[in-house]
């Protein structure tokens, strides 16, 4: 099982944290703080998983971002490195050839698509066409009900555009 | 526009908010655009207005994950998830799952949202409320919402259906009793052989179901076994498929999940297992090995084969699978080699054994989570024939090894040499090369052993400490090897000067006595040195001085130098070894006389029993040599006890130990004294006990058990008394509180034994054997009167097994002041022999200070042989708790 899902930044900024495991808003930023300080500053060559409080944090490093995931000790690290690429070409789908900044201004998209693939820390879709289809689905569904909308909905529409 | 509108709510978009803050160049700045972010939420909020309600919420998340607080924020996803527009609920329940987690009370406000969502007519609707209620449900909602999720299992639309088996795992993991209504239609979405989203979530499904039911288990491995078989035959069969091909593989996350049911459903069960065997054959020998997918494919299959009852076959290719791996070049393969390896070694030892050499050099891997791995691995590999060279090769790296990593190793080291210390003369040798390496990384109770099996190894103390004097000259950095070399330089400082017991291997060299001084005034002088060292230090020059007396004057003038340290202790040490080798020159040689040889098993005991989880505990009888037997009962103690008491105080001035209870002075009894082989004559050995005490307090043993070894010296101390005033009159803490050395010595144990009992009356207690020798032995069994506390019956038995008859046998009794015995006339006096009609004999003995002092007895028992008169004498110390 995935216990959180955790993207952050070359420079420490979390872009994205995902808890499957109950975590209070104290342990997450302890958390978050712990496992940045230690991913960022591991070599290039050393091998993508740590263990961590009797987990495994699978991680692996996309242009600027870290991919991280933390798992139990018992399972499949190189799946769960598949599934961080999966995740990653997925977003790439997406947004077309993604970069740090769509995931900054669109932080709500990279959720809804982490939505589309993961539920309760399990794999949900191994189909990438799949995903993309049906989050297409779904936001051609907010589009319509912004054009059909009075005013007012458009404009909150507007805001998560 | 917008703040056109309104001029009091947050007038800018999404967009310009993350912009801004962005921008900020200083945390401050940063914080201030969130503060006037928020006080404008906070605005819109308690106007209820519903215009900017999706807009303040998608800010509050981006807010949220900078990690400020954002709890006013949560009621609006519960409006938002409860209006009736998609994209209002979309973005609500993404505000739910982020802003709350299960252990909040507002998400019972939820409940009946999603339970309406849940039977909404939009399928969309229904995923958001699904995948919601999969992440963040508790318990109660778990319990309140299963037959919607159960209804959603069994409906009509497939990525519904998936959703809602993810939702169900969590459902059991809430709620574990709810498994077996789920049992079925998770057995059914394994028949939607198409979609392999419901596939892989049905497979999930039922593995979960297996960890929270036996039942399940049992149903699912009956039903589900053959079904399982044939997806996991048609996915690793498929043709191409470009939907699900990784890597010209299709779907390995469907494989490997299948695999992992697999394993679930095949665990001590053979007959799945048989139907199991062939396909993962052809996974583990088709599936292509270049790309990670593959290699994850292979590492749970190589699991799987390892979990189910597989053939042997099988089995030889999962590890040759794994030694595959191990030579790989990517860093994450060998990790993952090396961790299934260790679960593989349960398994079948030999098969990992081969693969030794390649684990060896993953121990000196750059990459700091394949060295753990690896060195635990080599760790579980050894065994007596390849000990020796695995040794060699950790210690020849420990050298290189980065700083944070020796620690680790120097452990693991430790703990093989001592797991697998047959021969002495390796084990010391061992441990010296560790000591030079990474003498800091060494941890006390490690030294501490070292240290009682050097003063064991009685051919090699000569061998051992001109060595250690070697050592000392090229790596005087390391502290402990500086401690044991300064222990043995005071021990076995005249085998060092004069090459005695010089062994083949051993090239000559020669050490003045003036040499021996000086290594040891170095380490007291040495700024890095700390105070335990500098405290053996004065220990050692203290014995050197009765050992090399030309050098006396010398080492009393450094002793005196410390007389104005600002440590405590090492003044207090300084004044009190002037004192004795100034005043007491007559006392002085035996007072540091060599240590007896310390107790190795009762060491190992008390090691063992401090940390239970210590890795040589199991391993105690392999650490000890054979020379250490324990002693037998009766043995007649050597009566020093009570004066190392006393010199405990006078002396050395260790406070603590002494009044944190009489554990420490039993301890050091334990190891220094008891065990001591001199001692099982009867004669009198005044100081042997006394040099103990120094040595121990100074490498401070550890502080454990509670036998009740100091009582037994009671008794004996008067034998002793005339020498213990005189080392009284030079001690600077006791000498005015006691008129005799005998009173203080009596009232010191006396102190001792109250801690350790707490008598149980009438309680029946286990007999005892109080004595025993070649020929004879004595039982003793209890009982109490009722109403009498302080009055215990004694029933002695004497049993002759020696194969003559002994005639006018008498057995006499002493008992300390305070007891009473009155001692009955024995059934006989004439004892058959080889076991035959024992002699019972009746005593009654009274405490008049009942649970205050224990009772220690003297047995003398006489006899006669084919008319000679034989005596033979004991102690009797292991009494029950609390009896007396």
């Amino acid at each position: 099982m995935i216990h959180f899902v955790l993207l952050i930044s070359r420079q420490g900024k979390v872009r994205l944290t995902k808890w499957y495991s109950p975590y209070s808003q104290k342990e997450r930023s302890k958390v978050i703080r712990e496992l940045s300080g230690v991913i960022l500053s591991r070599g290039p060559k050393l091998c993508n998983f740590i263990e961590w409080r009797g987990y495994k944090v699978v991680y692996k490093r996309y242009a600027s971002l870290y991919f991280c995931m933390c798992i139990d000790a018992d399972d499949n690290e190189l799946e769960v490195l598949e599934i961080i690429h999966h995740f990653v070409e997925i977003l790439d789908r997406y947004f077309g050839s993604v970069c740090e900044l769509d995931l900054i201004f669109n932080f709500h998209k990279a959720y809804y698509i982490l939505d589309e693939i993961l539920i309760a820390g399990e794999l949900q879709e191994s189909s990438k066409k799949t995903v993309t289809r049906l989050i297409a689905a779904q936001d051609s569904l907010v589009e319509t009900a912004k054009e059909q909308a009075s005013s007012i909905s458009n404009m909150i529409a507007q805001a998560t555009k | 526009m917008d703040s056109i509108m309104n001029p009091f709510s947050s007038g800018t978009r999404l967009r310009d908010m993350i912009r801004a803050i962005r921008a900020c160049k200083t945390a401050a700045e940063e914080r201030g655009v969130i503060r006037k972010e928020c006080a404008a939420i906070r605005t819109d909020i308690n106007e209820n207005g519903a215009n900017y309600r999706h807009r303040n919420l998608a800010k509050l998340m981006f807010i949220h994950m900078l990690g400020y607080p954002t709890h006013f924020g949560q009621m609006e996803c519960l409006k938002l998830i409860a209006s009736a527009g998609f994209p209002e609920k979309r973005i609500g329940y993404l505000g739910l799952m982020l802003l709350l987690d299960e252990r909040q009370e507002v998400l019972m406000l939820v409940t009946n949202s999603l339970k309406q969502d849940l039977n909404h007519s939009n399928k969309y609707i229904v995923g958001l409320a699904v995948c919601a209620l999969g992440n963040i449900c508790s318990a109660e909602m778990a319990r309140d919402l299963s037959p919607e999720v159960e209804r959603l299992l069994q409906g009509r639309d497939l990525n519904i259906k998936k959703k809602a088996a993810l939702c169900s795992i969590r459902i059991i993991q809430k709620v574990p009793d709810m498994a077996e209504n789920f049992m079925s239609p998770a057995a059914s979405l394994l028949n939607e052989k198409k979609h392999h989203g419901v596939l892989i979530a049905g497979v999930q499904l039922c593995t979960e179901l297996c960890k929270a039911s036996v039942e399940a288990l049992e149903y699912l491995r009956k039903n589900c076994t053959e079904v399982l078989v044939r997806i996991l035959k048609d996915v690793s069969n498929s043709p191409y498929a470009p939907d699900y091909d990784i890597a010209g593989i299709t779907d390995p996350f469907l494989h490997i999940r299948a695999l992992r049911l697999m394993r679930t459903l095949g665990q001590g069960d053979a007959d799945s297992s048989d139907l199991m065997n062939d396909i993962l054959a052809q996974v583990a020998t088709k599936t292509e090995s270049n790309k990670n997918a593959g290699n994850a494919i292979l590492y749970e299959c190589v699991e799987t084969i390892m979990g189910i009852e597989a053939t042997s076959g099988l089995r030889v290719l999962a590890i040759n699978i794994l030694g595959k791996f191990l030579s790989n070049r990517d860093n994450n393969i060998r990790y993952v080699a090396l961790n299934m390896l260790m679960k593989a070694v349960s398994v079948d030892v030999q098969a990992v054994q081969r693969h030794r050499a390649t684990i060896l050099e993953c121990v000196k891997d750059s990459d700091a989570s394949i060295r753990k791995r690896a060195l635990e691995l080599v760790f579980l590999l050894v065994n007596d024939t390849n000990v020796k060279p695995l040794t060699k090769e950790l210690i020849e790296y420990l050298e290189d090894s980065d700083q944070e990593f020796k620690g680790d190793l120097t452990t693991k080291i430790c703990s093989i040499v001592e797991k697998f210390s047959f021969d002495k003369f390796w084990y010391i040798d061992q441990m010296l090369k560790v000591l030079i390496k990474a003498g800091n990384f060494v941890k006390d109770e490690i030294w501490h052993t070292l240290i009682v099996v050097i003063s064991n190894a009685l051919d090699l103390h000569g061998y051992t400490v001109r060595s250690l004097y070697k050592a000392l000259q090229s790596s005087c950095e390391q502290e402990s090897l500086v401690r044991v070399a300064i222990w043995c330089i005071g021990e076995y400082g005249e085998l060092l000067i004069n090459n005695i017991g010089v062994l083949d291997i051993e090239e000559p060299i020669t050490v003045t006595e003036s040499d021996a001084v000086d290594v040891v005034e170095i380490s007291l002088k040495r700024n890095s040195s700390d105070i335990t060292t500098r405290s053996m230090s004065l220990i050692s020059l203290l014995k050197l001085s009765s050992r090399f007396p030309p050098c006396s004057e010398r080492i009393r003038e450094l002793i005196i130098q410390q007389n104005s340290s600002l440590v405590l202790e090492l003044q207090q040490r300084s004044l009190e070894f002037n004192a004795i080798i100034q005043k007491h020159q007559d006392i002085k040689s035996s007072l540091v006389e060599k240590m007896p040889v310390l107790d190795e098993l009762a060491y190992h005991n008390k090691k063992s029993t401090s940390t239970p989880a210590n890795l040589s505990s199991g391993k105690t009888s392999q650490v000890t040599f054979g020379a250490s037997v324990k002693l037998p009962n009766g043995v007649a103690k050597s009566p020093a006890a009570p004066t190392a008491d006393l010199l405990d105080l006078s002396s050395d001035g260790i406070m603590q130990p002494m009044s944190s209870g009489g554990d420490f002075v039993h301890d050091v009894l334990d190891i220094g004294f008891a065990p001591s082989p001199s001692s099982s004559g009867s004669g009198i050995m005044p100081y042997s006990g006394v040099d103990a005490l120094l040595d121990l307090l100074s490498i401070g043993a550890t502080p454990v058990q509670n036998d009740l070894l100091a009582s037994n010296s009671i008794s004996t101390n008067q034998n002793n008394l005339s020498s213990i005033p005189q080392l009284e009159r030079s001690s600077s803490v006791s000498s005015s509180s006691a008129p005799t050395g005998a009173a203080l010595s009596v009232e010191l144990l006396g102190g001792l034994t109250t801690n350790s009992s707490i008598p149980e009356e009438y309680a029946p207690y286990p007999s005892i054997v109080a004595y025993q020798s070649d020929t004879l032995i004595v039982t003793f069994s209890f009982s109490k009167q009722p109403g009498d506390p302080q009055k215990t019956c004694i029933k002695a038995t004497y049993t002759n097994v020696s194969p003559n008859v002994y005639t006018d046998f008498l057995f006499q009794a002493a008992v300390p002041k305070f007891f009473q015995l009155k001692l009955d006339p024995a059934s006989s006096n004439i004892l058959p022999s080889s076991g035959n009609g024992p002699i019972t004999q009746s005593m009654v003995v009274t405490n008049s200070q009942q649970g205050q002092r224990a009772l220690a007895m003297r047995l003398r028992i006489s006899y006669k042989v084919d008319n000679q008169d034989k005596m033979e004498q004991g102690q009797v110390n292991n009494f029950p708790d609390g009896l007396l």
